[in-house]
Formats: structure tokens, C-alpha cells, sequence
């Protein structure tokens, strides 16, 4: 058991993973549902009632109830790995992407902060306090909650279970997830943190 | 509780996003600037495997616990609706290094910030429920 622990904490090989995630998505349908996140976000509207007003959130928020258990779980599945699965070597990073942190005046992940996973000098509290954090934090989210739910879908539903039914719409969808990535990282991101870091 | 299998399905999702650190904000800029091949492997091979398991649901009509025909529902025929609010999408994937799936699998790992984040993405559903007549579809 203490070594099957220890070898599930090493970083995972890319190939184990989206095997893995493909079985996930295999699960949920073996489950009679589809695979797929961000449709949570409607059901917490409907939840909140605002299908009074809006009608694509006028439905029983109780279909989504096996989805929002689903999350649950995502959530208990995270504290279970940064807890008893977390791994003390720092993520194996490429040379060019660590010095671009540099760039931005951000450390390297550490793992003993932010999980080793996100530069706690963005995820903090303490972001709030400036507009940069505020656009990156709450914009962030607006832009992630609408285009979802314009597009019907984010990388679950589109990249993993669309392409994997050979879907057009979800090619479509994945391109645009690539625009929309390549336009935030080369153009917008950098500024945004070197204001927000650099003083 | 009848929604069990859905509570252990998620846990093994939430290990999984974070040990193939795919809920990483680094790994995502490490993506988008091209950097390196981790995270095109995880989805590359996870949508492959993914179009193994489909071909193989459909060759054998397999069904799923409760008998039913295990299939997905082809999403309905549009073109600027996916490309749109794709690139949208893509606009705030890269800026908080997170897709929905991760903002929880975070909450978990203990980055409790990456509330507001699901906070304002609710937020975001809600305003394009408010606005979609608008937009082209």
C-alpha cells in the first residue's frame, strides 16, 4: 500500500492521464450521463431562481443533480491528492516557460505553495485589492462562465466527449478554445501581470 | 444515496486533474505559449482513447447500468455559436489557467481564491442568459 501511494504520487506520464480521463468520460456515460462541467454553472442560476426572469435557466435544477455530486466529488478527489498523493519535487517545467516567470517577476512552482500548481502571488486574496487581479480574477471568470455556455460547452464536454464522438461543433469549439488561448497568452496576459506585478 | 457512483467518479476525476497537473495555471501558459508537449499529450491521448471507447460503445451497442443505449446526443448544428463563445471561452481559460473542471478540482487543493473565479463564472452564465437574443448563434 506505501508504495503503491508513493508511486501514484510521482507526476503522472500524459498518456496515463488522458487514458484515464477518457475512462472518466466512459464512466459517466456508463452512468447514463454525459461528461461535461460547466453546465453546473446554469444549474447554480436555476438554482438561484433566476429562470423567473431568464428562460434559459427556467428548468428543475434537479437534472443537474447528479453533475453537482459529480463536482463534489472533484473537489474531495483534490484535497485527497494535494494531501496524501502530493508530490515534494517541484513540476518539471520547460526552460522557456521558466523564464518567462521570470519575466513576469513570478517565482517557479514551488510545491509548498499554491500546491505547487498556480503562482500564489496571482491566487491571493490580496489580488483583490488591485484592478489587475480584479480583471484577472472576476473577468476571468465572467469570460470562462458566458463563452461556456455560448459555446454549450468547455474542454470536457467539447474537447474530451465531443471529439471523442467525432463532433463538428466541438472542433469548431476547440479552435476557438485555441484563439481564444493564443490571443490571451501572446497578447493580453503578459502586460496585465508585469503591471500588476512590477511595481 | 442513489448519486454515489457520481461522488467516486468525481473523487478519481479530481485525483486525476491534479496529479497529471492538468489544473495547473503554469502548465496552461506552458500550452498556450507552445512550450511543451505535456498538456497536448494529456489531451491529444485522452481524446483518442476517448474515440476508441465511442467506436467500441457503438460496435457493440453496449448499455449503460441502468439498460439503457450508452450514447452522446450530437450537439445541435451551428457555426458562430461555438466559434464565439469558444474563443471567449478561450479568453478566460488562458487569464485564470483554469477550465471549469479544474476551478473545482482548485477549490479542493486548497486554492480557495478560485471561488471567485466559479463565482463570477456563474455570474458569466447568468449574463448570457440575459443577452443570447442578441448574439449570433
Amino acid at each position: 500500500m506505501v508504495q503503491l501511494i508513493q508511486a501514484v504520487s510521482q507526476p503522472w506520464h500524459w498518456a496515463v492521464s488522458g487514458f484515464l480521463i477518457a475512462v472518466v468520460m466512459f464512466l459517466m456515460l456508463y452512468s447514463g450521463r454525459r461528461f461535461g462541467i460547466s453546465s453546473s454553472f446554469e444549474t447554480f442560476c436555476a438554482i438561484g431562481g433566476a429562470g423567473k426572469h431568464i428562460s434559459l435557466f427556467n428548468f428543475n435544477w434537479r437534472i443537474g443533480q447528479s453533475q453537482l455530486v459529480f463536482i463534489l466529488g472533484s473537489i474531495i478527489g483534490g484535497f485527497i491528492a494535494v494531501t496524501w498523493l502530493h508530490n515534494p519535487e517541484p513540476m518539471a517545467l520547460s526552460e522557456s516557460t521558466r523564464l518567462y516567470l521570470t519575466s513576469l517577476s513570478l517565482g517557479q512552482p514551488d510545491p509548498n505553495q499554491g500546491g505547487g500548481l498556480v503562482p500564489v502571488e496571482i491566487f491571493n486574496w490580496q489580488s483583490l485589492a488591485s484592478w489587475q487581479g480584479i480583471v484577472l480574477l472576476v473577468g476571468g471568470g465572467i469570460l470562462i462562465g458566458f463563452g461556456t455556455r455560448y459555446a454549450k460547452g468547455c474542454t470536457s464536454g467539447h474537447a474530451i466527449s465531443g471529439l471523442s464522438n467525432l463532433q463538428l461543433p466541438s472542433l469548431i469549439a476547440v479552435v476557438g478554445f485555441f484563439m481564444g488561448g493564443l490571443i490571451m497568452t501572446n497578447f493580453l496576459l503578459t502586460p496585465l501581470i508585469q503591471s500588476m506585478l512590477i511595481p | 444515496m442513489k448519486n454515489w457512483r457520481f461522488l467516486l467518479i468525481g473523487m478519481l476525476f479530481g485525483i486525476i486533474m491534479t496529479k497529471s497537473q492538468a489544473v495547473s495555471w503554469y502548465r496552461i501558459q506552458e500550452m498556450f505559449r507552445f512550450e511543451s508537449f505535456h498538456m497536448y499529450g494529456i489531451m491529444g491521448s485522452a481524446a483518442l482513447f476517448g474515440i476508441i471507447f465511442i467506436f467500441l460503445i457503438k460496435k457493440y451497442k453496449l448499455n449503460d447500468a441502468a439498460g439503457e443505449a450508452m450514447d452522446i446526443k450530437p450537439k445541435e448544428k451551428a457555426f458562430w455559436r461555438y466559434l464565439l463563445g469558444g474563443t471567449i471561452f478561450g479568453l478566460g481559460w488562458a487569464m485564470t489557467g483554469a477550465c471549469p473542471g479544474p476551478l473545482y478540482v482548485l477549490v479542493g487543493n486548497g486554492i480557495l481564491v478560485m471561488l471567485v473565479v466559479l463565482v463570477s463564472a456563474v455570474l458569466g452564465a447568468l449574463i448570457y442568459g440575459a443577452v443570447r437574443k442578441y448574439l449570433p448563434h
